[in-house]
């Protein structure tokens, strides 16, 4: 039994290293009251440029100019959200699917070419712990930069003065606008954070998970990160489990007929899908309990007078 | 970074303005595009915009296309006048087309009347009772239904692709995955000989007049746009708010599921994985550029219709990939609302913005 977990486990880390970097992302965004829906969008384009620098400089140069990508791809939605105060989901709506239009585009010149992928880096001492050690420690540095990544981004808010700054706009715009903050210019700072960490979730699929850049690859995970940010009622902590449950769920979908289950691969395939919809709803179901961590400005466009 | 001030009263002129201007800007932008790739544009324009037009075949091929975008989007856009945000129209087309596909195989060989309207019922019960899902999860467990309609989509399409590769695969074709070809019986018959366009175009025909009036007469209509805009005064007034999800979600589910009924048993003649290219969410924009209004909706989705035209012959006649349709629908929704701040705000005057904190 053992034999079949470890591997199941150690795949489920990499399956969810995308989702914690977009979703982190989205967090910050969310935090500071944006809701930005052109997740899948800033991914996809964010993949297809990866892989595309990949092809010279290698993983590290893709993940940053994935990142780099979903910058620049985020950049219309947020000044047409922030600075002509638009309705956020339908922006970030018109930025998925301005994002699979573009990265298809580009992406035809890319279509039969593949990477070499990326090898694990053993932590030295800590690999060798029998179980955790293979599940944990046995990755490659992405899934460790992932990890880096949730601390910053947990501590940050937590415990800094930026962290705290950004909650505030996310509360109360009006009267972090009356304290003299730039309310809008915050919101700009933690969008593009938003966009740089799904073009890095994207690259980093295109780059290491697949290695290779496929029409619309990213199946769905944009908008699961989406889903993952409610789910973790906007804390860093819960994200990351989340994250790991569908990433573990991808995985056991794909083990699930070697285990025994008896139902069609296709079928199979749906179950992440279902399970954010039930995921969904039970975190919905308490009404109370969500409004009491939702951003109160969540959406609404801050338009100073 | 704030370049916009409230408009004391909304621009009416900016309300009529704004779809030409953002489809002017899109063309423009286009242009760019198409030079920077080094095609003349104009040409370009000439293979999107004249060409598809130019043949018989180019109009029905422009029917047969506008025709499901215009159904899905006077549905979409009764949920979005009540902020009901359904985007998962392209999963409702697609449960719709799985029903309706259904009667077609298990009715094969026979010959009557009531094959094809049995088609078309199934459709909308399916694509339907798709949309009364996240209905259901959004009135009973509160979960947002932009999320949910999306997820199902995926579902729809995983339902879709096991179909067609197990129990309804055609048993004497390739390993393909795909039914069989339907019989004349449950197919739409063509309106013109040697054309594609066929008969279903009449369901929208008759569709567009009922939305219509559905929208500017009828008091259900009201609370819906009453909801959406108040939700106070509609609790007040005591218009039921889960009757407005159930509402706009179920009957732009059946919108879509007709329209995927209508594909299946049209230009398509049988289930197959690439069943829709997109209409879903392409009807999306075809609501917002036509103003969530009945006429605007029917121009904006033969707008739609020509853009995939377009996309189509820029493929064959000018190796672009077939994408780039979405990349301009998508450019087209960001100008569009772009255009749509300037109906409630106009740009800050130099002398305020100076004296101003930002």
């Amino acid at each position: 039994m053992l034999d079949h977990l470890i591997p199941i486990l150690a795949t489920t880390m990499a399956a969810a290293t995308p989702l914690i970097f977009a979703g982190l992302g989205e967090l910050v965004a969310e935090r500071s009251g944006v809701i930005n829906l052109g997740v899948e969008g800033m991914m996809l384009i964010g993949a297809v440029a990866g892989f595309a620098a990949a092809l010279h400089w290698g993983v590290a140069g893709g993940l940053f100019f994935g990142a780099l990508a979903g910058v620049l791809a985020v950049l219309p939605f947020a000044f047409l959200t922030l600075s002509l105060g638009t309705n956020q989901p339908a922006t970030g709506l018109a930025l998925t699917i301005f994002g699979i239009g573009l990265s298809a585009f580009v992406g035809q010149f890319f279509v039969s070419q593949s990477l070499p992928g990326l090898r694990p880096l053993d932590i030295p001492l800590l690999a060798q712990i029998p179980v955790l050690g293979p599940v944990l420690f046995q990755q490659t540095w992405v899934v460790y930069l992932s990890w880096l990544a949730f601390v910053l981004v947990a501590w940050v808010l937590a415990r800094t003065r930026w962290g705290l700054i950004l909650r505030a706009v996310g509360e109360s715009p009006e009267a972090a606008h009356a304290i003299g903050y730039n309310v809008t210019g915050i919101r700009y700072a933690a969008t593009c954070f938003g966009g740089a960490m799904a073009g890095m979730a994207g690259a980093y699929l295109s780059t290491v998970y697949t290695p290779l850049w496929v029409q619309n690859m990213t199946a769905g995970r944009g908008w699961i990160a989406v889903a993952l940010v409610v789910f973790a009622t906007w804390r860093p902590g819960r994200l990351m489990l989340g994250a790991y449950l569908f990433g573990g769920m991808t995985i056991l979908q794909l083990h699930a007929q070697g285990l025994g289950v008896e139902l069609p691969s296709q079928l199979l395939a749906a179950i992440p899908y279902v399970a954010t919809i039930v995921v969904l709803v039970l975190i919905s179901r308490d009404r109370r309990h969500l409004l009491l961590n939702l951003p109160a400005s969540l959406g609404k466009p801050f338009i100073s007078h | 970074m704030q370049l916009i001030e409230a408009r004391p009263n909304p621009s009416r002129v900016m309300r009529w303005a704004a779809p030409p201007l953002a489809i002017l800007l899109t063309l423009v932008v286009a242009a760019i595009l198409f030079a920077m790739l080094g095609k003349p544009p104009l040409q370009a324009f000439h293979v999107f915009f004249i060409e598809p037009l130019e043949t018989a075949n180019g109009w029905s091929e422009l029917a047969l296309k506008a025709s499901p975008l215009i159904l899905i989007a006077q549905g979409l856009a009764l949920g979005f006048r009540a902020r009901i945000y359904n985007i998962g129209a392209e999963g409702q087309l697609l449960a719709g087309a799985i029903c309706a596909s259904g009667v077609a195989i298990y009715t094969d060989g026979m010959d009557a009347a009531w094959i094809l309207p049995a088609m078309v019922v199934a459709g909308a019960v399916g694509g339907g009772l798709w949309g009364a899902i996240p209905a259901w999860l959004r009135t009973r467990y509160q979960a947002q239904e932009t999320l949910t309609t999306l997820m199902l989509t995926y579902v729809a399409t995983y339902l879709l692709s096991w179909l067609v590769s197990s129990p309804w695969r055609d048993p004497g074709g390739t390993n393909f995955p795909q039914s069989i070809l339907f019989s004349e019986a449950a197919m739409f018959a063509p309106l013109f000989e040697g054309l594609r366009v066929n008969t279903s175009v009449w369901i929208t025909v008759i569709a567009v007049p009922l939305f219509w009036l559905f929208v500017s007469r009828s008091f259900a209509a009201y609370q819906l746009a009453v909801g959406g805009e108040a939700v106070a005064a509609a609790r007040y007034a005591g218009f039921s708010a889960s009757r407005t999800v159930w509402l706009s979600l179920v009957v732009s589910g059946a919108a879509a599921g007709i329209a995927g009924a209508a594909e299946a048993a049209g230009p398509v003649g049988q289930l197959t994985l690439s069943l829709s290219p997109g209409y879903g969410y392409a009807a999306i924009i075809v609501a917002w550029v036509g103003r969530l209004h009945p006429l605007g909706i029917v121009l904006a989705g033969l707008l739609m219709a020509l853009i995939y035209l377009g996309g189509e012959a820029a493929q064959v006649s000018m190796q672009l990939p077939a994408a780039i349709s979405w990349l301009f629908q998508g450019m087209l929704l960001f100008f569009l609302l772009g255009a749509d701040a300037f109906v409630d705000y106009r740009l800050k005057r130099r002398r305020q913005a100076a004296g101003g904190k930002e």
